[in-house]
């Protein structure tokens, strides 16, 4: 059987690693391609790298880095941030990236997933949404890293984006994102029933119950999370063996 | 040993590098015919779209090529799909090495299509899977899939069983990435390697 998929997400800035929640104090923590490699030793079944530095004169620090990673680690990985055009993901996929990430710049400019399938096919299109639920009860779709709040409704634009070409939806409540109070369940549920690709629920993991509630409540494919990991309050081979002990189906 | 992985307008080739050097092996990469039939073994890998994968081959004479190499040689993904005798991705006629033929995955009850992720491999039989054992965890990325034929020497179940393998004299096909499959695909690649 296909199983749901634990993702540890790595922050990285200037080629390092970054701990901190909600981008601030933010601490180094190491080299993201011996991190990046111990999470897929431990059992992690794909990785996602978030360029948080993210500007210009960076992005060749950031191939550099992809390429270091791709000869290190043995399971597939994502790199999102930032990235803008057809010829970035160029780059970053010639230097062993399975899928990229796009957020701020797909919205923005919505054909930019239309060319990136064209070009890369949807298998490695990944649709990063940072949601926020308003006191109306609707959630919208936040840009710039949560900075900048639209009128444009998840799953409006969820819908749009998989219609355009994106072969998976990485879902972010703002709400949740660093309270470690759980997953967002009704707009992964949302997504995760009414989209035809996989749907990874991200923001407020802070227990094992969570995982099992992402997967089971909010019929989520994948779950992200990463302080959680990085500060090695769960462990992912035990959040495994505690998902299969509860019937969820995991590799193990 | 001459190891060679063919170059053509698929992706995921340089991962298939990558997981060789992590294993100790090195590969030349390329298109040119000379270096493909002189290697000992030659990994024809993937991913994209079948018409114009199987027209590019047609272009640089790789089609015919591929099919008269006589060493091991080891599709995958795509490369397994080409191998086969036709596709439904936009009605292409393949290698047909193999005499499967690669479906469409149809959802009977809200699968997402392509599948993406973790599944099992099991019925294994060939050397190529020595030391991996019945239902390990493979990494699958594909919205189409070879049925179950006489050839298929490994099987998966995503909506109903497939052929996650095939085997016809010198030709192997994997439908996975043993590239991306942890340890397990580390061991595949190196059966090829070695136990082939």
């Amino acid at each position: 059987m296909l199983t749901k998929r634990i993702i540890p997400c790595l922050d990285i800035k200037d080629g390092r690693t970054v701990k901190g929640t909600n981008f601030v104090d933010l601490r180094d923590a190491g080299d993201p391609v011996e991190l990046g490699a111990l999470y897929a030793k431990e059992g992690a079944d794909e990785l996602v790298f978030l360029d948080i530095t993210a500007t210009v004169e960076k992005r060749k620090t950031l191939s550099e880095l992809v390429n270091r990673i791709a000869h290190h680690v043995n399971i597939p990985f994502t790199v999102g941030g930032g990235i803008s055009s057809v010829d970035d993901v160029s780059v970053l996929l010639q230097n062993g990236a399975d899928k990229i990430s796009v957020n701020t710049a797909a919205f923005k400019r919505p054909e930019l997933i239309v060319e990136l399938e064209k070009e890369f096919g949807s298998q490695c299109v990944v649709l990063a949404i940072d949601t926020r639920q308003e006191e109306d009860g609707e959630w919208y779709v936040y840009l710039n890293g949560g900075r900048t709040k639209t009128d444009m409704k998840c799953l409006d634009w969820a819908k749009k984006g998989v219609d355009n070409g994106a072969g998976e939806i990485l879902l972010t409540s703002m709400n949740h994102d660093g309270t470690k109070q759980g997953f967002a369940l009704d707009i992964t549920r949302t997504l995760a029933t009414q989209l035809p690709v996989p749907v990874i629920a991200s923001g407020g993991g802070g227990t094992m119950d969570h995982f099992i509630d992402a997967f089971e409540k909010g019929m989520a494919d994948a779950a992200l999370a990463a302080s959680i990991f990085h500060f090695k309050e769960i462990a992912i081979p035990d959040l495994k063996a505690y998902l299969k002990d509860k019937n969820i189906e995991v590799r193990v | 040993m001459k190891l060679t992985i063919i170059k053509y307008n698929a992706g995921n080739i340089q991962s298939v590098l990558y997981a060789l050097e992590r294993i100790g092996m090195e590969a030349v990469v390329t298109d040119d015919h000379q270096l493909i039939r002189e290697a000992d073994k030659v990994i024809f890998p993937g991913v994209g779209e079948a018409s114009s994968a199987m027209k590019y081959l047609k272009e640089r004479g790789l089609d015919t090529l591929i099919k008269s190499l006589q060493q091991p040689v080891l599709g995958i993904c795509l490369g397994m799909q080409l191998m086969c005798k036709y596709s439904e991705e936009n009605n292409t006629d393949c290698l047909g090495i193999f005499d499967e033929q690669v479906r469409k995955f149809v959802p009977q009850n809200g699968e997402k299509v392509p599948q993406i992720g973790w599944n099992n491999i099991y019925d294994l039989k060939s050397p190529l899977f020595s030391n991996v054992a019945e239902e390990s965890y493979c990494y699958f990325v594909h919205g189409y899939a070879a049925s179950l034929g006489e050839h298929t020497i490994g099987t998966t179940n995503y909506i109903q069983p497939y052929s996650s393998a095939l085997h016809k004299d010198n030709f192997y096909g994997v439908q996975f990435h043993p590239e991306k499959s942890a340890t397990v695909g580390e061991q595949i690649i190196k059966n090829f390697c070695t136990n082939i």
